[in-house]
């Protein structure tokens, strides 16, 4: 009988990593990034990488570590803000760095896993990020065609998996994690917990099993905080 | 508060915010940017109504939380630690920009590095020198109904930032409907009209407004 529950990280990787391959990792922030999985990526050394991902962490954590060892050549985000080495290897030219609106980028996930080749959106019309793309004329409005992406390795960062691959995320940590996942031709979680089946409400599954095909238990994490923001007293 | 001629005049920031806080209605789905605009949420007036979307993923933002409530999978599109309310909701990013690009999303408040006396915004990038990325602004500008924009009147450097066209790269093509700066609040009724003043901060006269805004805006 297959099983979609591997032992770890690096055997969860297994077979699936070259160089010069497309993989799309979830995460905003720091907050729900597949940490275990971009550790194995940097061990097998793989390079010339283009990741999709809003964003790349901070300085020597999650895809961080792998801009500092120079395994990725083109990064697709909306955001390198808050990463001082992504930034500088972007001015300096040793990055490359296709800037998509977040939306668009996350619609382009969405639409890769969902059979779709391309969509019209009006984001970033008028633009740097329309130059060179088709625009077409709707209802009176421009939109521009935006292509999807499909990666060969989905790598997704989740709070319980059951066996058959159903997952749930826990609260703001989902963000790009579900388009991420649909678009993988192969689709990696790690989760905090693996479970049965029948221990997740099936009314309430965030992703359902056809999407994932490997799984692995991460844990335990200890998850880091970009900004601590509190309050004092009680409002009402 | 600016500076001017020695004289400390104009709006703070939190009385910027106070003043965007004016444009909300109650019922509105709401969009706080980083900065300035995150203030506003303070400002919201007692018996409204008002929902917070985060790009991130999340409806119904509560407060920064209490100390021992604090959560690292509970974050704002800032990357701040926040709360939930009881009638908050969480989705994907694909959900998040959805419900913006498909103008659920009544009203967002922004910050701009250069608005346009055509509506045009710039907010992401300095070519060559500040490249932060346009994060969701692009879709924010795209697709939110009233785009509310706070910024400080002029630069550092002392020139304007409300300007004939934007030297910057865009965000938005006519896309702003106000404009609130320290010294002063332009808006315009549709994407068609110029900007009207509709304010000015105390201690600021109409010259020195007009001296420090090289747009043309109707008086």
């Amino acid at each position: 009988m297959t099983t979609k529950v591997y032992p770890n990280a690096a055997a969860a990787l297994d077979g699936l990593l070259r160089d010069n391959i497309l993989i799309a990792s979830g995460g905003f922030g720091i907050c729900g990034i597949p940490e275990r999985l971009i550790d194995a990526v940097e061990a097998s050394g793989v390079k010339g990488l283009t990741v999709a991902s809003n964003n790349a962490a901070i300085d020597n954590m999650g895809l961080g570590k792998l801009l500092r060892t120079r395994q990725i050549r083109k990064m697709i985000s909306s955001y390198i803000g808050g990463n001082k080495e992504f930034e500088r290897q972007y001015l300096t030219g040793e990055l490359e760095v296709e800037f998509t609106p977040q939306g668009t980028l996350a619609e382009r996930m969405r639409a890769g896993g969902a059979g779709i080749p391309g969509f019209y959106t009006k984001t970033g019309v008028g633009t740097l990020v329309a130059e060179g793309k088709p625009t077409m004329e709707f209802d009176g409005e421009e939109y521009v065609l935006e292509r999807a992406i499909v990666a060969d390795v989905a790598l997704v960062k989740a709070w319980k998996a059951d066996t058959s691959g159903n997952v749930v995320f826990r609260k703001t940590a989902r963000n790009f994690n579900v388009p991420v996942a649909t678009c993988g031709k192969t689709c990696v979680v790690e989760v905090e917990e693996i479970v049965e089946p029948g221990a997740l409400d099936s009314d309430a599954i965030h992703l359902p099993g056809v999407y994932v095909h490997r799984i692995i238990c991460g844990a335990p994490y200890d998850k880091q905080i970009e900004f601590r923001t509190t309050r004092t007293t009680d409002v009402g | 508060m600016t500076k001017h001629d020695g004289i400390v005049a104009g709006w703070s920031r939190d009385q910027m915010a106070a003043r965007a806080a004016q444009e909300l209605r109650d019922g509105y789905y709401v969009n706080l940017g980083i900065g300035i605009p995150t203030l506003v949420a303070n400002h919201v007036p007692q018996g409204m109504t008002v929902t917070l979307q985060s790009e991130n993923g999340m409806l119904g933002i509560g407060p920064f939380p209490l100390d021992e409530e604090v959560d690292a999978d509970l974050i704002n599109a800032g990357k701040q630690t926040i709360s939930e309310l009881p009638q908050s909701s969480y989705f994907d990013s694909a959900t998040s920009f959805a419900m913006i690009r498909g103008g659920k999303i009544d009203l967002t408040v922004l910050g701009a590095m250069e608005v346009a006396e055509n509506g045009d915004l710039a907010n992401w990038m300095i070519p060559g020198k500040l490249v932060k990325g346009m994060g969701g602004a692009m879709d924010l500008v795209a697709g939110v109904k009233r785009i509310i924009v706070v910024m400080e009147h002029c630069a550092k450097d002392g020139s304007p930032k409300f300007i004939p066209a934007c030297t910057l790269p865009l965000t938005g093509r006519n896309v702003v409907d106000v404009i609130i700066t320290d010294l002063a609040v332009f808006a315009r009724p549709d994407h068609a009209s110029p900007f009207r003043l509709m304010e000015v901060a105390p201690g600021i006269s109409r010259e020195q407004l007009r001296q420090r805004t090289s747009a043309a805006y109707v008086e």
